[in-house]
């Protein structure tokens, strides 16, 4: 029997039935998946116009992003920002859930969806409020301003992580480490937090790629020397479309999956389920 | 069964309400020393909220916990010293048998080779010599059901609690646990408090019952006791299999179809029911006996069960029982056809009053 | 008795101890709640204090009546809702056949598929948007094959209108849909159309019958945050759009980076705001009601 008549499904439609189906499905992945990876090819073409396939391949746009003070200086306050954003974020987001999880107080599911927030407030109304306020603050193109927007707009993502991670985590154990002797700090230690890890470092990984590809506050609140690589790319791209940034992108592409495969592989050996 | 690895509780007026809800309604309970006490009761009934309040977490709303001396209601859990088994063992996955089980050692700061004899002596104790080096992945639910034991007991705690330790085990492995863990209680003798909502485990394995409904202790006595004198319906009814059948009163004579009940000399219990346990029951030969109280029916029905078989009867006031008989040969050979007209005896001994709640 | 004397004089410390330790443990999320605290709720409440003064700084409703009688804002708003609204429905009609497809996989093909989804997702939607750019330009990619397999003739106008913006943004947005949907859809028990199939319905029939209604949920949710980011969306319209589509978010940029005029920002972040709130009521209301139908119609 070919595969075209085995059945896909226990109601038995066999997979050539399915098969405008799956033709639909790849091209639409299609879709998804190419622009983002388009991108890297082009970076290496070698001519002033950015071409795909290029023409003759080179890195003269990497050159031109490596070599320039401006634009590494930013991937620099990148990096950095996102870094200590995922230090900020990662133990405030962890002892919210765990204590939100625990406490059994009716507020607490109040709190949590207050803690959401940022995640449901459109961000430039949130970019123009903390840049007002950071106005006044002398805040403005500062590290700890910039961590500290960072920080709270990466909270929910972790928090709704690792509020995941703990439900899905059998708290009888920490109690009969309890049973056994040891304080709630300690059985927190000792027992719960190795098991949420994995919960834990995917809250962190996800906090540091909010931080890293954070645009709009950042456009407000960084500038000068400050300014985060994504502010420095958006306004390129709205003057001109420079080459260089296709050479940027894939960095940061790279960057990315880097992180992306990191959480998903921490993930899956944790659970069964992505 | 010694003193000095074993202690009394005392429970007073604890209550524990959840909204309008009485999961605990001021129960007043004694635990002796050394003995191996069962919480029994069906879902909901407040008897895991009573251990919880032991173990100390579930804070009730008012009340008194002492253990010996001590009171202990406002105590945190981890400085009451008491060893406990959950229903779903929780072993720590990430901590091999040895150091799951080493672990109360190691908070109580013992030294290592003091813990590694110590885990060595309990793993003997709950038969499992040499697992110490297994991950927790790699055991059956017996063995788990084993370490979880292991870890509640090798810091020698004086008070044991068990919450349905055994419902997540298949029949044959139960009831050779049940059997294990009172060894393992007359071998170690600390006392022992033990959850379950299975009223032939609590019968086989308990010093004592107390019986939980609703949040409130209906009776508190011996196996035998509770069988044979349950103090209310409720009780006769979760035990065992049994028909309260009202009962006349005649000038303070118990009667039933006008004739007043042959009572043993001895305890036979008060109130207006009547019990009839289908085990003690029996199918009357013609002529009066006078230590059998008797009851006419007919049979509606009757069901083959493999070890026994029942027999359902319809009795001349319209009220159904059952007759329980062991399939021997004989009885079986003797068993009443449907539609027979039958008349049930009921020793005078076996005959128990149970009053209305 | 001394016992009941001991047990009421309990009750008091008991009730203190209890709310302590729910105090104690309520507090270790103190941290986050003073960041959110301070970052969200103080500068938006600010702002919209701000947005009730006129420019003469006297309380006034001027900020928002603005709005409503300048023909420029309104068509921003108009603009805002029609670039959500077709965003929200090419998602769907291209993402529901997405979400279905990938429901069907094998353990196998699921996770290269859903990879193929999640990788996009976490890519930043600078780089995104900007491959678009590139692609969608005159002299870009599809212009070029286009012409080269001589589909047309001269190029498209793919870019700096509002063609481009609709295909960034429904690139963007298309995993907000799909996830949720794909979830509600795995969740479906496969016992429904074995049952469905025994009674006589043929494939088709059992999709719309069975199978399209017990994933409403999860596409509503899809929906729903959908058109709230797009709503709310800046980057990609900003970049694509060419200074054609101007939605909202754009227009409160231009405010304060040229203006500094924090009253009428103000006045149209909180209108954003307020109709982001609407929505996700909206939606709530649908939901929890749907979940309730999906659930007892479907069972």
């Amino acid at each position: 029997m070919n595969w075209l008549q085995r059945p896909a499904s226990d109601t038995q439609i066999t997979h050539g039935r399915r098969l405008w189906l799956y033709i639909i499905g790849v091209l639409i992945l299609a879709f998804l998946i190419i622009p983002t990876l388009i991108v890297i090819p082009m970076s290496f073409s070698q001519s002033q116009y950015l071409e795909f396939p290029p023409r003759v391949w080179g890195v003269r746009w990497y050159e031109n992003y490596f070599n320039s003070i401006e634009w590494m200086t930013a991937t620099w306050v990148s990096i950095k920002a996102a870094f200590w954003t995922v230090l900020v974020t990662t133990p405030i987001a962890t002892m919210a859930a765990y204590g939100l999880y625990v406490s059994n107080i009716r507020a607490a599911r109040f709190i949590f969806v207050l803690l959401i927030t940022p995640m449901m407030v459109p961000v430039v109304l949130i970019a123009i409020g903390v840049f007002f306020a950071y106005t006044r603050l002398s805040l403005n193109n500062t590290m700890v301003g910039l961590v500290l927007a960072h920080s709270v707009l990466a909270l929910p993502m972790a928090l709704i992580v690792i509020s995941a991670g703990l439900r899905s985590y059998d708290m009888n154990q920490e109690r009969v480490a309890r049973s056994l002797g040891a304080s709630r700090l300690k059985a927190f230690l000792v027992v719960t937090l190795p098991q949420i890890r994995f919960s834990v470092v995917t809250g962190a990984l996800l906090a540091f790629i909010v931080s890293f590809d954070e645009v709009i506050v950042a456009l407000f609140i960084s500038g000068g020397d400050m300014s985060t690589i994504t502010r420095s790319m958006f306004l390129a791209l709205r003057d001109q479309i420079d080459p260089t940034i296709a050479s940027i992108s894939t960095v940061m592409i790279l960057i990315t999956t880097v992180v992306f495969l990191l959480a998903q592989v921490l993930g899956k050996s944790k659970n069964r389920e992505s | 069964m010694g003193q000095e690895n074993a202690l009394p509780i005392s429970i007073r007026g604890v209550t524990k309400t959840y909204g309008e809800v009485f999961a605990l309604d001021d129960v007043d309970l004694d635990i002796h020393s050394g003995e191996f006490l069962t919480l029994l009761g069906p879902s909901g009934s407040g008897k895991t909220t009573l251990l919880m309040v032991l173990a100390g977490f579930t804070r009730p709303d008012s009340g008194s916990v002492s253990f010996g001396d001590q009171e202990v209601v406002r105590m945190p859990p981890h400085k009451r010293d008491v060893g406990m088994v959950f229903q779903n063992y929780a072993l720590f996955p990430h901590m091999n048998v040895a150091a799951n089980i080493g672990f109360p050692l190691k908070l109580r700061g013992i030294p290592k080779d003091e813990i590694r004899s110590q885990v060595e002596n309990a793993l003997t104790v709950v038969q499992l010599e040499g697992y110490g080096d297994r991950g927790v992945e790699q055991l059956s639910g017996g063995q788990m059901q084993r370490v979880a034991l292991a870890r509640a007991i090798v810091f020698k705690p004086r008070i044991l609690l068990m919450d349905e330790p055994l419902s997540a085990l298949d029949k044959k492995l139960r009831e050779r646990m049940q059997i294990e863990l009172r060894h393992l209680h007359e071998q170690l003798g600390m006392t022992t408090v033990y959850v379950t909502h299975d009223q032939r485990e609590a019968l086989t394995m308990s010093d004592r019952i107390a019986v939980i409904n609703d949040g409130r202790l209906m009776q508190l006595d011996k196996p035998r006791a509770i069988y044979d004198h349950p103090a209310n319906p409720f009780v006769a009814n979760f035990i065992g299999e049994s028909t309260l059948l009202p009962v006349e009163q005649h000038n303070g004579v118990a009667t039933w179809d006008g004739v007043p009940l042959k009572l043993s000399e001895r305890d036979h219990g008060v109130g207006p029911l009547l019990m009839l346990r289908p085990e003690r029951l029996v199918f009357m030969p013609k002529g009066d006996d006078p230590h059998f109280n008797r009851f006419n029916g007919t049979v509606t029905e009757v069901v083959y069960q493999g070890e026994s078989f029942l027999v359902y009867v319809r009795l001349s006031g319209g009220e159904e029982v059952a007759v329980r008989s062991v399939s021997q040969h004989r009885s079986l050979e003797a068993a009443p056809d449907i539609g027979d007209s039958i008349v049930l005896g009921l020793h005078r001994d076996e005959t128990v009053l149970v009053s209305e709640a | 008795m001394a016992t009941s004397i001991t047990t009421a004089r309990n009750a008091e410390a008991l009730r203190r101890d209890e709310r302590r330790e729910r105090l104690l443990l309520f507090g270790l999320s103190l941290p986050a709640l003073v960041m959110v605290l301070l970052v969200i709720l103080v500068p938006v409440g600010w702002l919209f204090w701000l947005s009730l003064f006129n420019d003469e700084g006297v309380l006034s409703t001027y900020n928002y009546s603005r709005m409503l009688e300048s023909k420029s804002y309104v068509r921003i708003f108009k603009t805002t809702f029609k670039v959500s609204f077709l965003t929200t429905l090419i998602c769907v009609l291209i993402g529901y056949p997405l979400a279905y497809f990938l429901s069907q996989l094998s353990k196998r093909w699921v996770t290269i598929g859903l990879i193929a989804v999640l990788l996009p997702f976490w890519t930043s939607l600078l780089v995104r948007t900007y491959a678009w750019l590139v692609v969608l330009q005159r002299k870009g990619l599809v212009n070029e094959w286009g012409m080269e397999f001589g589909w047309w003739e001269t190029p498209l106008r793919l870019v700096h209108n509002l063609n481009g913006t609709l295909i960034g943004m429904v690139h963007i947005m298309l995993p907000f849909l799909v996830l949720p949907l794909y979830g509600s859809m795995r969740s479906i028990d496969v016992d429904y159309l074995k049952a469905a199939a025994n009674l006589g319905a043929t494939p088709t029939k059992s999709f719309w019958f069975v199978f399209f209604p017990l994933s409403l949920p999860g596409l509503f949710a899809g929906i729903t945050v959908v058109f709230v980011l797009c709503l709310g969306f800046f980057v990609t319209p900003a970049v694509l759009g060419g200074g054609k589509v101007i939605m909202v978010s754009m227009k409160i940029e231009t405010l304060i980076d040229l203006f500094f005029n924090f009253g009428t920002a103000s006045a149209l972040g909180v209108v954003l705001l307020v109709l982001t709130l609407a929505v996700l009521f909206i939606a709530h209301k649908l939901l929890s009601l749907d979940r309730v139908l999906g659930s007892g119609g479907g069972a």
